[in-house]
Formats: C-alpha cells, structure tokens, sequence
C-alpha cells in the first residue's frame, strides 16, 4: 500500500509541475497548449546542465531556464505580437521536439537518448520504490502545486494573474499592466512545466527522445478537469497518477487492456467539458489576446 | 470586428489585388524567409554550407522522379488534413483533431477492404472505402462539434483530448484483434487498392504516390465550389466572420459548427485513404503520426483557402522529404524546427502585417485586426479596449 502511494506520487510529479505551470498560465488568459513543448525543452536542458557540469542541481536550474526561455517565445508571439495562442501553442510543440532533435545530434551525436547523466537516486526504472523519494523533485513539485495556489489567491500578483485571466479590460482601466502579469505568468508557467520535464531526466538518468510523451496533455487535463482550483488539480493529477499505478502494478492480471487506463485522464477531460456533472468553465479571457 | 481588409473600393481591380498580395502572399513569405534565415543558422552551427543543404534539399525532391514522387504523396495527405483545419477555421473552429479523425478513416477503410472478397471490381470497391474513411473520420469529427453546439464546450480541447482517446483505442483493437502477428498493422485489404503512378510512368517507381492525390484535388475543388458557391457554404463563412450576426440573419451557429465539425473529420478521414488504398494498403499503428498537426500548418500557410493548401501542402511535403535528402549533412530534424518556425512566423506576421498595413495606409478608420487569417472569428476575437495611450 505504501509502495502504492510512493510510485503514484513518483508519476505523479511531473503532473503536478506542469499542471501548476498550467494553472498560472490560463489563469493569467494565455492557453497552456505548450506545457508538453516546455516539458521537453526542460527535460533536454536538464539533461545538458547536468551531463555537463556533473551536477543535478544545476540540471535543475538548466532545465529551468530552458523552460523560460520556450516561454518567453511564446509570451513574445502571444502577447507582444497578438498572435493565434492555439497555433502558436501547437508549433511549440512541434518546435521543442524538432529542437531537443536537433540539438540531441548536435550534442551527442544520437538520434534517440542523451549519455547516461548524474541524477537523483538510482536510476534504474523500477528500483527500490522508496529510493525515489530521495529525489527533492518530488518534494518540489508538490511545493510548487502549493505555492501556486497561495500566490494565486494570496497574494496581490495572482490577484492581477486572475484578474488578467477572467476581465483584463477592467484590470487595465484600474491600472493593472495586463500584459506585463501575462508576460510573467507565462514565464513561470515555462519553467514550472520545465521542472516536470527535468525530473523525468534526471529521475532516469538520461534524455530520451520524445520522453515527455504526451505527459505535458495529461497536465493540461487535469487542470481542465480540476477546474483551474490547485487543490482540485492537485487531486486530478493525483488520480491520473494512480490509475497508472494501478494499471502498472495489475498488468500481469490482463484485468484491463492498459489502452483503456491510458483514455481514462482524457475521457474524464472530457466529460467535464461537456458539463454532465459539474461542468468545468474556463477563465472568461482565456485565449483572447489585450491590445 | 471589421472583415479582414480595410478600404477595398470594389470597382478598383488593381486595389483588390494589391489587398490580395498583402494579405494572402505576403505574411507567408515573410514567414519563409524568417524560416530560411533560421535554417541558415542551424546549418551554420551544424558546421554546413546553407548553399550546399538547400541545393541537396531541392535535388532530391524536385530534381528526381522518386523524390517528386514522395513529395506527391506526402503532399496529398498533406491536402486532405489542410483541408480539414481550414474548413473548421473558415466557421470559426479550430480542427486539432485532423490527426486521429485521419487514422480512424484509414482504420475504417481497410476494416471494409478486408471485409470485401478479392474478387471485387474496384468500381464497387473503391467507393465502399472511401464511404468507410469519411464515416471513420466525421464521426470522430462529429463528437467535438456537438459538443461544442450542445454544450459550448472548448472544441481545441476537445479535440486535443479525442486524439489520444482514437488513437488509443484503435491501437487496442489492432493489438488485441486484428493485428499480423509480430507487427502493428492489419492484414492487406482484399478490395479497393489504388495504383500508384509507377504504375502508368515507370520513372516513379518506388515512390509512394499514387492516384488518391487526384481525389485530393478534387476534393480541394469541391470545397472550394462549398464554401464560395453554396448556400451551406455561405452560411459557414458567415459564422466563422461573426456569429452573432449570422445568428441573427437566421443561421443556425450550433448547427454550422456541428455540420461544419463532421464535414472537416471527414476531409481528414479521406486522408487515409492514400496511405491505406494507395500506399501500403493495410492499416499500421500511427501511419499518420505528425499529419495531422502538419495540417494546421498547410491551412495556416495557405490562408485557409483550397488552392493556398494545395501549394502549402507541396511546400510542406517538400521540406519532410527534403529532410530526408539532407540528412547526411544536417540532421533531419531541422525540418521540424523550420516547419515550427514557419507556423509561428505566419500566426505572427498576419496580424503584425496587417496592422502594419493599415496603420500605414489609413489613420482614421477604426479597424481591429487580428488572428489567423481569413477568419477573425470567435477563435481569436479581441475585446474593444479602448487605447489608453495618448
């Protein structure tokens, strides 16, 4: 039972970064399509910072500062330039897989996985369950998923952040420089999802092309089904993170295809879209660009 | 908000065009020549001469039968996901789903070629298929769109969130039933293959292309005589420039998004036609992985009008063959990172060129300006506020 939790935990981490990067972003009315793309983005820089210098931590810092940087990108198409957010959203994506490609050849000569890389714990998939709590990233990422939600509701920025997100027309005529909260939540949304990526990479001691795998989607489910509130999100992911284990732990049982688990976030998704119990409403300004 | 141009005096021809070239040729070419310009500094950093890349990447699409053949047929498939996004964008919605409503066509095109006995003339067969891929693909396309009508909700997220639920579960259904054992695809089709154009010129030979581009074409015809020649078509437009105003003209919106959903998952699910009836003729997990969201690009770049996705589609198919061709000197992946840029660079230049435009020509005509294209529908609506600078 312990060790059922501690893995769900474990997957659930990287939901929970980039979920929490989710929540500030689309709260502030800047679509988080691109938590996948700043996933990878972190999780190659990562990868570098720590291969280099030997050390995670500055991994984490890398991986990090990758995330921004994605992020700034999207903040200067998005909102200095008033372009589409679900296009541009999208070509992020493809941009950091292209990129992390790109760049995967340049560095290390390799089409699929980066050299083994100094990380935390060890490393080996599946290893003692209890070694990955040794891991500060799992810590971090539900430190992140609580500072969110006090910055958001406790403090005078995620006030502006809201107010950004839901009546920036109001919050403009009171002063509130809507684009520059914009600018800033994006950025932090870039790295918070970056972190999510830097832990897969350091978690597995090596960047593998394309090992976000659609974890950046998952994220943006559960904020969608978690209604933009931390604490429902939080739970959303932790519920994601668990029907993983589940399936992970029962697959020899052959109980249920692992298809069917793999649907569950995104059906769930979609069902609160549609509003048969509880529907999810979206910030009022969510995707609209301010002048 | 205002349609897209700002003083078009309709008897002026040579202003009409001059409105033309600015907001259809110009952002794309602006945004080739961003994408160039970071082509050249990736090549650079890989060590290459750009000149030498880009002369290899044109050899080996254009400059022979083979690669103008697979450039054909990436071109295609291209066509029918381009198609697909465009149509949604035209009303007012955004497609992201193009890319399993593809796969599920495909899915239900070769489930009907199986079905068929050997025997059977391809003048019964081949349209039993392509019913079986526009089904496969409307159906998928249908859910978003009632949704969205019924309930209002996101069809970008809806359609995001669809993709893994199809593809997941067609991947299930090949892998637990119908699947050759040791691979990921079905068994070949009895009924309902398309030649390829080695075939008829034997210079193609290897190539993928085959005759389903012909019904590419003739798909962008058709809609193109949709949308600028019909009733329906007309209704379409007008929800996707403003649907308040359409509703009020006596349309009804929900039902032009729902309508409008069906028809571009199936456009998308026609795509699978031309890699199951006309390439490998069995259905393989991920057969059109990326195509889908390359149709976004190929809509975007071609201005969401059925002639602009056909030459868009070519460009697109150009640079993932030409990626092959240049990987010896440069990693293939720096198509990606052009095709990223390309996209970005358009979204961006359309509204900035625009501005640009108009603030030069007129300074007292209150036109907003924004979004993708053709389109400044509910997708990108700005809110009026007021300038507060001076």
């Amino acid at each position: 039972m312990i060790a059922f939790l501690i893995q769900t935990l474990r997957i659930a981490t990287p939901y929970l970064f980039a979920a929490a990067g989710g929540i500030i972003s689309e709260r502030a009315g800047i679509i988080a399509l691109t938590l996948e793309g700043f996933m990878l983005t972190g999780a190659f820089c990562a990868a570098l910072g720590s291969y280099y210098t030997g050390s995670p931590w500055v991994g984490i810092l890398a991986g990090a500062a990758g995330g921004v940087l994605a992020a700034l990108l999207h903040a200067l198409a998005t909102i200095r330039y008033r372009a589409d957010q679900v296009v541009v959203g999208i070509a992020m994506n493809l941009l950091a897989v292209g990129v992390t490609r790109f760049f995967l050849r340049l560095a290390f000569d390799s089409s699929s996985n980066s050299p083994r890389i100094p990380g935390f714990g060890g490393g080996q998939v599946g290893s003692g369950v209890f070694s990955s709590l040794a891991n500060p990233l799992v810590w971090f990422g539900i430190l992140c998923m609580i500072g969110v939600g006090w910055m958001l509701f406790r403090t005078p920025f995620g006030l502006r952040v809201r107010a950004a997100g839901e009546k920036p027309e109001a919050a403009l005529s009171v002063g509130v420089p809507v684009r520059r909260v914009r600018w800033l939540a994006v950025a932090l949304s870039g790295a918070s999802a970056a972190l999510g990526g830097a832990y897969l990479a350091l978690d597995q001691h090596q960047f593998t092309d394309g090992m976000t795998a659609g974890r950046g989607f998952i994220a943006l489910a559960a904020v969608i089904f978690g209604k933009w509130d931390p604490k429902r999100v939080t739970i959303a992911c932790l519920l994601f993170a668990a029907a993983e284990t589940m399936q992970i732990r029962l697959q020899s049982l052959q109980l249920v295809p692992s298809q069917f688990v793999e649907m569950i976030p995104y059906v769930l998704t979609i069902v609160a879209l549609a509003g048969v119990v509880g529907r999810a409403v979206q910030p009022a300004a969510l995707g609209k660009a301010v002048d | 908000m205002t349609p897209p141009s700002v003083d078009r005096p309709g008897s002026d021809r040579g202003a009409r065009v001059r409105v033309a070239f600015e907001e259809s040729i110009l952002p794309p070419l602006v945004a080739l020549v961003i994408a160039a310009v970071v082509g050249d500094i990736l090549i650079i950093i890989f060590g290459q001469s750009p000149g030498d890349v880009y002369r290899q990447l044109l050899e080996g699409t254009w400059g022979n039968a083979y690669g103008f053949g697979q450039v054909i047929y990436k071109a295609t498939t291209l066509t029918f996901t381009g198609l697909a996004v465009a149509l949604g964008i035209r009303a007012g919605l955004f497609n992201i789903g193009a890319e399993s409503q593809l796969a599920s066509g495909g899915f239900l095109a070769a489930l009907v070629g199986l079905a068929m006995p050997s025997g059977m003339p391809a003048v019964l067969a081949v349209p039993a298929c392509l019913v079986a891929a526009a089904v496969g693909g409307g159906v998928v396309g249908a859910v978003p769109g009632a949704l969205k009508a019924r309930f209002g909700a996101s069809e970008v997220i809806v359609t995001i969130m669809l993709n893994f639920v199809v593809l997941a579960l067609l991947n299930y259904i090949v892998a637990a039933h119908i699947h050759v054992s040791e691979t990921l695809h079905t068994p070949e089709i009895r009924a309902g293959a398309l030649p390829r154009l080695a075939a008829a010129f034997p210079m193609f030979s290897g190539a993928a292309a085959n005759t389903t581009f012909l019904l590419a074409l003739a798909t962008a015809a058709v809609v193109w005589w949709y949308l600028f020649r019909t009733r329906p078509g007309y209704e379409l437009r007008a929800v996707g420039l403003q649907p308040d105003a359409a509703e009020y003209g006596g349309v009804r919106v929900g039902g032009v998004w729902a309508k409008t959903m069906v028809l571009s998952g199936v456009l998308a699910g026609l795509g699978g036609l031309n890699y199951v009836l006309g390439y490998k003729h069995y259905y393989e997990e991920g057969f059109g992985t990326g195509t889908g969201f390359l149709g976004i690009a190929v809509a975007l770049v071609g201005r969401n009008h059925p002639v602009g996705v056909v030459i868009a589609a070519l460009l697109f198919a150009t640079l993932s063959q030409g990626g092959l061709a240049v990987n010896a000197l440069v990693p293939k992946q720096m198509v990606d990172v052009l095709t990223a840029v390309v996209i970005i660079a358009v979204a961006t230049a359309v509204p900035e060129v625009r501005r640009a435009l108009a603030a030069a020509r007129t300074s007292g005509i209150g036109n907003r300006e924004s979004g993708i294209g053709t389109a400044p529908g509910p997708i990108d609506s700005q809110f009026p506020i007021p300038d507060s600078r001076p």
